[in-house]
Order: C-alpha cells, then sequence, then structure tokens
C-alpha cells in the first residue's frame, strides 16, 4: 500500500502528543476506511493516553513504516516496506482452534464487526535496543478470546503468521523455521494492556506492519508482537514460539522488557528512541510496570527472561 | 599494463575513491538523510567497509602470487591504512555517537558481549600495523621483524569477521560468505608455505 504525503496530513494532529488529545480524534477515526469500518469506534480518549509518559512523542508515520522487522519480508530494516507491495491482506481469515468449545476460522469481518475499536498509543521497545511510540488502532485481545470460548483447560495461546512465499519474498529463504509463531500465557493474553490492532495513524495496517491484524503486547520485546496472524489456538502447555526455538540462550517465552536481564548481544540497561539523538534509560516492562508485574510476582524473572 | 609504474599513478584515484564513501556517509549523517536510525546505519556501513577492505588487503597478496598481477601489492598499503581509517570511525561512532562517551558503559559492554569483544581486539591488534607501515618502520624494525608483526592481520581479519557474524540474528550468508572467503585465503597461504618449504630459508 502506497501512501502519499498529502494523505498523511490530515494525520499531523497525532505528532504532538498534546494535540492530539485535545484535537478531534473523531474526525481522525472517521477518515478511517474499510476494516475499522466495520467495527464500533471507541472514542473515549481517556483509555489511551494514560498509558504514556510525559516524555514520549509519537514517531513518525514515515518512521513507523520504513523501520521495521518483518523477517517474512527480508532481514534488513527497510526490507518489509519496500518487498511488501505484493501482499494481499483481504479477504482474511483466522482459525481458532486446541482448547476451544468448538474449533471454527472466523472471517476477520465477522470479528470486527463484533469488537471496539480504540486508539491505544503504545511505547514499541525491540530487543535490538531501540524503541518507537506507535498510535495503534486494535481491539483487546480479550474480546477474541471470549468469542472464541476457550475450555478451562487452556492455559496458553498459540498465534501462528501466515504462511505466503509467494508473496512473501523473505519466507523463500529459511532464515528462520516458517510460520511465525509467538505465544502468551492465559492471563498475559486476557491483560487489557493485550491487543490486535488493525491499523495504526488512522490508517488500515500496512502490509510492512503486519496487515491486516497483528498482536501488540507492549511490555514484551517488539518480536512477541505477531503479525499477520492466521491462526489462534488454545494449549495446556507452553508453546513454542519462533525465536525461541532458534536461539533460546538469546529469547526467552516470556520477552519481557527488563534493563536488568541482559541479552548476550545488546544490553537492555538503555535504549534509542527512534529520532532521538542521546539514548534514555529502559523501563522495567517497557514502563507498564502498575498493569503487568502482579502476572509475574511468583516468577524468576533472570530465569525466565 | 599492469606495471607497478602505471599501479603507482592510479593510487590518487584509488584513494578518493576509498575516501569518498565515508564522505558521503558524513555529509548524509549532518543532513538526516541516513534513514530512520542514522547512528546505527553509519556504523553499519564504516564496519562492513573496514571488514571489506581488511579482506581485500588479503586478497592482494594472495593475487600478487599471479605473475601478471605481481604488482598490486604496490596498493596493498594504502588500503590497509584506509581500513584502519574506517575501523578508527566505526568505534568512534560507537563510542561518541552511539554511547556518549558513557566509558563505564562501554567498558561493561567490550567484556560482556562477546562480538563487541571480538571486534575490540580486532582494532587493538590493528594499531600496530598501522604504527608500523612507514617504510621508516620497516628499515628499523627489519624486514623479518616487520613480516612478523603484520601477520597480526589474520587474527584481525577472523575477528573482524566473527564480530559480523554474531551480530547478525538470522540470516548469516554474507558473514559467512566473507569467512570463507578469509578462510580460502588462509589456507593458500599455508599450502604456499608447504609447497615450497626450500625458498624460505
Amino acid at each position: 500500500m502506497k501512501i502519499l504525503s498529502s494523505e498523511i496530513t490530515p494525520y499531523k494532529t497525532y505528532l504532538n502528543r498534546r494535540k492530539f488529545i485535545k484535537g478531534s480524534l473523531a474526525s481522525a477515526l472517521l477518515a478511517t476506511v474499510s476494516s475499522s469500518a466495520f467495527a464500533n469506534h471507541n472514542n473515549n480518549s481517556s483509555i489511551y493516553n494514560k498509558y504514556l509518559n510525559d516524555s514520549d512523542k509519537l514517531n513518525s508515520y514515515e518512521e513507523i513504516t520504513t523501520y521495521n522487522n518483518f523477517y517474512e519480508f527480508g532481514t534488513h530494516k527497510k526490507h518489509p516496506h519496500l518487498n511488501s507491495g505484493n501482499f494481499k491482506p483481504r479477504p482474511w481469515t483466522i482459525k481458532i482452534d486446541g482448547l476451544v468449545k468448538k474449533p471454527q476460522t472466523f472471517d476477520l469481518e465477522k470479528i470486527l464487526s463484533n469488537v471496539t475499536i480504540e486508539d491505544r498509543v503504545y511505547r514499541l521497545r525491540c530487543v535490538e535496543a531501540w524503541s518507537m511510540v506507535i498510535p495503534w488502532q486494535g481491539f483487546q485481545l480479550s474480546e477474541l478470546i471470549n468469542m472464541a470460548e476457550p475450555l478451562s483447560s487452556a492455559k496458553y495461546v498459540q498465534f501462528v503468521t501466515v504462511f505466503r512465499p509467494e508473496e512473501m519474498p523473505g519466507q523463500q529463504k529459511r532464515t528462520i523455521i516458517w510460520p511465525y509463531r509467538e505465544g502468551l500465557r492465559m492471563d498475559e493474553a486476557m491483560n487489557p494492556l493485550t491487543i490486535l490492532a488493525t491499523g495504526l495513524y488512522g490508517h488500515e495496517m500496512p502490509n510492512q506492519n503486519g496487515a491486516p491484524i497483528r498482536l501488540v503486547v507492549p511490555w514484551k520485546y517488539g518480536f512477541k508482537s505477531i503479525k499477520s496472524i492466521v491462526e489462534i489456538r488454545f494449549l495446556d502447555t507452553q508453546p513454542e514460539t519462533s525465536w525461541e526455538t532458534l536461539a533460546p540462550w538469546e529469547y526467552g517465552f516470556y520477552a519481557n522488557v527488563n534493563p536488568n536481564v541482559n541479552h548476550p548481544r545488546w544490553s537492555q540497561g538503555t535504549e534509542r528512541r527512534i529520532g532521538e539523538f542521546k539514548r534514555r534509560e529502559t523501563l522495567m516492562f517497557n514502563g507498564y510496570e502498575e498493569e503487568v508485574a502482579h502476572l509475574y510476582k511468583d516468577l524468576d524473572l533472570t530465569k525466565f527472561y | 599494463m599492469f606495471s607497478t609504474r602505471n599501479f603507482n599513478r592510479s593510487k590518487p584515484v584509488l584513494f578518493i575513491l576509498i575516501l569518498f564513501p565515508s564522505l558521503l556517509w558524513a555529509y548524509q549523517f549532518v543532513t538526516g538523510n541516513l534513514g530512520v536510525n542514522p547512528i546505527e546505519k553509519l556504523m553499519d556501513e564504516l564496519g562492513l567497509m573496514a571488514l571489506r577492505l581488511i579482506i581485500i588487503t588479503l586478497m592482494i597478496t594472495s593475487l600478487s602470487n599471479i605473475k601478471p598481477l605481481k604488482s598490486i601489492v604496490v596498493f596493498r598499503r594504502m588500503i590497509g591504512l584506509f581500513a584502519f581509517y574506517y575501523v578508527c570511525l566505526h568505534f568512534s561512532t560507537y563510542i561518541v555517537l552511539d554511547h556518549f562517551l558513557d566509558i563505564q558503559f562501554i567498558i561493561q559492554d567490550i567484556i560482556k558481549r562477546p562480538f563487541i569483544t571480538f571486534g575490540f581486539i580486532s582494532f587493538l591488534f590493528l594499531i600496530p600495523l598501522a604504527i608500523t607501515s612507514t617504510n621508516k618502520m620497516i628499515k628499523r624494525l627489519g624486514f623479518k621483524v616487520w613480516k612478523k608483526i603484520h601477520y597480526l592481520i589474520y587474527p584481525v581479519a577472523i575477528l573482524a569477521s566473527m564480530h559480523f557474524y554474531v551480530l547478525v540474528r538470522a540470516d548469516k550468508t554474507e558473514p559467512v560468505i566473507y569467512m570463507g572467503i578469509i578462510i580460502l585465503l588462509l589456507l593458500h597461504r599455508i599450502f604456499k608455505r608447504l609447497t615450497r618449504p626450500q625458498l624460505a630459508q
């Protein structure tokens, strides 16, 4: 999807947090066509601005859509932007299976007509020690989980990315084992911070950011936020995840942002916020400690990194 | 055509060609044209350039064994010094731009992270090579001692390619290609030694 600069101009209101809050949110949301048009909009601004700190400024649309890790389209940061033009995010279905009342396949449109799309501005912290602030549109994962009706024996949720090597040139090479897989513990998945995002900056989700629907778990390293999801599976055991399978000594299942647990390649104590010159301190749970620390009170985070 | 004289004449051109990328990146950095994460980009470009130049100096030695190409060895010192130049820029970008002279953090980083350890040792080994690169130094040390010092280029190349290999998260094709070339060049030298033992004396 090509975005003309003229199309982005109306979203200038997003560039500054204060303006963003004051500005007419409804008009920005109404400009969103397609996916979100099927969903109900929630215009209550207090829902999203409480997740930002004072020093957080939104990253630009260009930064968010030209600097991506999405190995399905290539391993360089610019590859997803350059190589995702042939990807077709419509029509789209999501298969729900595993420990659920009734395994079924949902049309994305059907899901969207049953949920409430909200604006959520989140910090995104990559394991490579860079970060951004991104205005997502999406809905709480818990809403979909409730639709899926998992059995009480379901303790984990696994997510699977689409496998289409003819549309995703990165998948023609075995850099990681395709399809990409991720997972969450059930309580993490049900946490109100965890969303399935269908857009950013009021646009439909760009291909390079995980069209048409992706996970966003803001207190975990970016690789947990799996893109272009086609399958959600409910399990009673901890599922395998892609990066953990590839290098378990580097990437754990939990992958919580934690400045005190170092990665063999990157110090996690600091990060470079894209657009800023000096590094900043990395915050515990990426600054969402209040919302999620209780999930891990019985867990040794140096062991379960 | 491949005479020492012609090669010596083309040196200024080569000098400008190899210098040019650093000027371009500096210009792009200052004008904000190095992409979304300019410091990372600058560091990557400088480091990759340095590694490639190190490999080229090794190649020159091997290629100069082919009779008609004998004279290309006149380029070796300049390219080697340029490798050092790019490593210095790479390292100072890391220290100044990336970590803002936070020396304590940098020391921890060098000790704790294997890929930075490899890169740092490689840089240290390059220093004596650069210092002893002048004709005067060769004379003062004697060719034999000088040559021994310059065997350091092998650990330099191996460590530099490992530095790159460990850094890449997935799809290690490019670093593996560089390592392959280095291994081939080393094998060629070993082979040469084994097949011509008398000449060494």
